[in-house]
């Protein structure tokens, strides 16, 4: 956030890695706070609101993706899977069981973390490209099995109705409702992953991401954070499954198919590897792309091309202009979004003096 | 039929099949090879060479002798452009970017293809016909012949060609060390971009091939997911492990939705390459032919 560092004099580490790095940060989160929770979700059409909860949704997978590939330095292609391993067990139980939400979540969750771990054990033996290979093939191994084995996914369709998250007894239907259902979880997983990442686990993660063999050498037990990372990025991945399927009202596998597994990872290409506030900055923009660019092409694009020809120019302008970020970002600014926040930050921090 | 026929019927097709897969996968591994660059958008490569050919031939008319190496020569230059724009600013920067890159690039390939030349799926018809030759027990599809004798060729071509020629020899100085080879006056740059050209060379014949054995469309580049199977099989790096990855990824596809499809309701054929390469990547991940450079940590 855009602050005046005046007189803040830091004396121990303890300060430095403070969650609020500067006293003035807490008015910050407290206004963002009001805006978020009483200005948005009051002001704003439902419509809006359903388009928030879809960012909402994304923030939390791309937050849990970050620990893995930004922080950890592993890669993994297989989060959509993870993702659908998620809402199937969450479904499962609130259908079967009558599990409430507070219970179907988090098992969705700890359920994609087991399976997230297992598919991880590779990374102990191999890197980069290989495990890159190795997750995609998790990723097409957990969609056959679901699509196949009817025990999982509840029939023909591969789908499972899911009932509305009841919170005290009454019923989230609304997207207003909704919206502070996810905002719930969205702000948990924020404030989790900003305390994972300055606490003991999350500085191994990042030895590890620096260096392995110096990380093992200064006392790091590789094998066991590195299962944790897939872990708990896998349980955040299964809780985003999970959230999906109650916006949605239905798990269904083929909202979670490898296309999936690479919007996130291009969510934090794009927002800046290994940063919170990259991995939304990079939610916000992926959400809304394909969404800017149906408007877009709804309103102008029916000057210069036919009707049936722009329902065929819109999803292939998204991928084309997705792939082309992607690209972008890699080649000419690997910190992302994150990166050109810093810039703006910067030059305002001492604005309007040069240095 | 008898159980013994239905057998070979399967070993027959998968290993036809199976080179086939050998000839894709051939141009990931060239690219491996010289420039240690993990090209994911190998499938895409084919879908595009695909698409040119058909249009050519379908669309304007050209003859084949026209449209093969009109599909040849816009390969080859969409190579040596892509090397230029993209994978040059690339090199030296972690792996995940560059696995990152390409799967960008495929994604734009996968919107270009179809926006440029629509969605529908073109025929691409080759002067051969459908009719299954018939060798006792066994049916062998000319254009299953044709794909598996273009493997083979490329496989003498390119052992030739790394083997034997001077450029060759150059490519394989670099794939073991690049500065050792730019001291030795290697113009590194120039090779990575002929690499990506045989690339394009060998996608654009795995185009005409399997185009015209399944049609062109936006899902010829699911072909490109049979690639990993076969190279992690044979070695990233090898060329006769390409061809040897693709027999066993055919054999085992074809055997395993022979055998196991009528009781898991099909969709063994994807599953099954898969479930072998998560074994490989556990017990040898280098590959039968591979280069064991592999770090474990």
């Amino acid at each position: 956030m855009i602050h005046r560092e005046c007189g803040v004099l830091k004396t121990t580490y303890e300060a430095d890695m403070a969650l609020y790095p500067l006293p003035i940060a807490r008015w910050t989160v407290a206004a963002l706070a009001v805006l978020f929770f009483l200005v948005l979700p009051f002001s704003v059409h439902e419509y809006y609101l359903s388009i928030v909860n879809l960012i909402a949704i994304a923030v939390v997978g791309a937050l849990g993706l970050n620990i893995l590939v930004g922080s950890t330095g592993q890669i993994s292609i297989g989060h959509g899977a993870f993702m659908s391993v998620g809402a199937y067990t969450a479904a499962n139980f609130a259908v079967r069981l009558g599990a409430p939400f507070w219970l179907a979540l988090p098992l969705g969750g700890a359920m994609a973390a087991l399976v997230g771990a297992v598919v991880g054990i590779p990374s102990l033996r191999i890197k980069g490209l290989y495990l890159a290979i190795a997750t995609l093939a998790g990723q097409l191994i957990i969609e056959w099995t679901i699509n196949h084995v009817t025990w999982i996914s509840g029939g023909v369709q591969a789908s499972i109705e899911m009932p509305r998250p009841a919170f005290l007894g009454v019923e989230i239907a609304s997207q207003r409702g909704m919206y502070f259902f996810l905002m719930f979880f969205v702000v948990l997983a924020v404030v989790g992953t900003l305390n994972l990442l300055r606490s003991r686990i999350g500085r191994a993660f990042i030895a590890i991401r620096d260096h392995d063999i110096a990380a093992e050498i200064i006392g790091i037990n590789i094998f066991r954070y590195k299962l944790l990372a897939f872990a708990i990025s896998s349980f955040y991945a299964g809780v985003t499954g999970v959230l999906y399927t109650y916006y949605l009202g239905i798990a269904n596998y083929e909202q979670f198919q490898i296309t999936v597994s690479i919007d996130y990872l291009a969510m934090i290409i794009i927002g800046g590897l290994g940063s919170v506030l990259g991995a939304i900055f990079g939610a916000i923009f992926v959400t809304l792309l394909p969404i800017v660019i149906r408007y877009a092409m709804e309103a102008l694009g029916g000057l210069v091309f036919s009707q049936a020809s722009v329902l065929n120019i819109i999803p292939n302008l998204r991928l084309i202009l997705f792939g082309t970020l992607i690209v972008f970002f890699l080649v000419v600014e690997p910190e992302g979004l994150n990166r050109l926040w810093r810039n703006i930050r910067n030059y305002f921090r001492v604005w309007p003096f040069a240095y | 039929m008898v159980e013994w026929q239905f057998t070979l019927l399967l070993l027959s097709n998968g290993l036809l099949i199976g080179l086939m897969y050998s000839l894709i996968a051939l141009g990931f591994v060239l690219v491996y090879k010289a420039t240690d660059a993990i090209n994911f958008a190998q499938g895409e490569f084919v879908m595009i060479a695909g698409f040119v050919v058909a249009v050519a031939l379908g669309a304007y008319g050209a003859p084949l002798w026209l449209a093969v190496p009109l599909g040849l020569a816009a390969m080859v230059a969409f190579g040596f452009g892509l090397e230029r724009v993209m994978l040059r600013r690339l090199i030296g920067r972690p792996i995940i970017a560059v696995v990152m890159a390409t799967i960008g690039l495929a994604a734009i390939l996968r919107g270009v293809g179809p926006l440029t030349w629509g969605a529908e799926t073109k025929p691409l018809v080759l002067p051969i016909s459908d009719e299954p030759f018939i060798l006792g027990p066994l049916f062998v599809p000319p254009i299953q012949l044709l794909g598996a004798s273009v493997s083979i060729v490329f496989l003498g071509v390119f052992g030739w060609f790394f083997l034997k020629s001077r450029k060759g020899i150059a490519m394989r100085a670099i794939a073991d060390s690049q500065q050792v080879a730019m001291a030795m006056g290697i113009n590194v740059e120039r090779y990575f971009a002929l690499a990506w050209a045989m690339t394009g060379v060998v996608s654009a014949l795995g185009g005409v091939i399997w185009g015209s054995m399944l049609g062109v469309d936006v899902h010829l580049s699911l072909v490109g997911f049979k690639v990993f199977p076969v190279v992690i099989l044979g070695g990233l790096d090898s060329i006769p492990g390409a061809i040897l990855g693709g027999l066993i990824v055919g054999v085992v596809e074809n055997v395993a939705a022979g055998y196991v499809d009528p009781y898991v309701g099909g969709g063994t054929k994807d599953f099954a390459p898969y479930v072998l390469m998560i074994l490989a990547l556990m017990i040898r991940p280098y590959g039968i032919f591979g280069k064991r450079i592999i770090e474990r940590v």
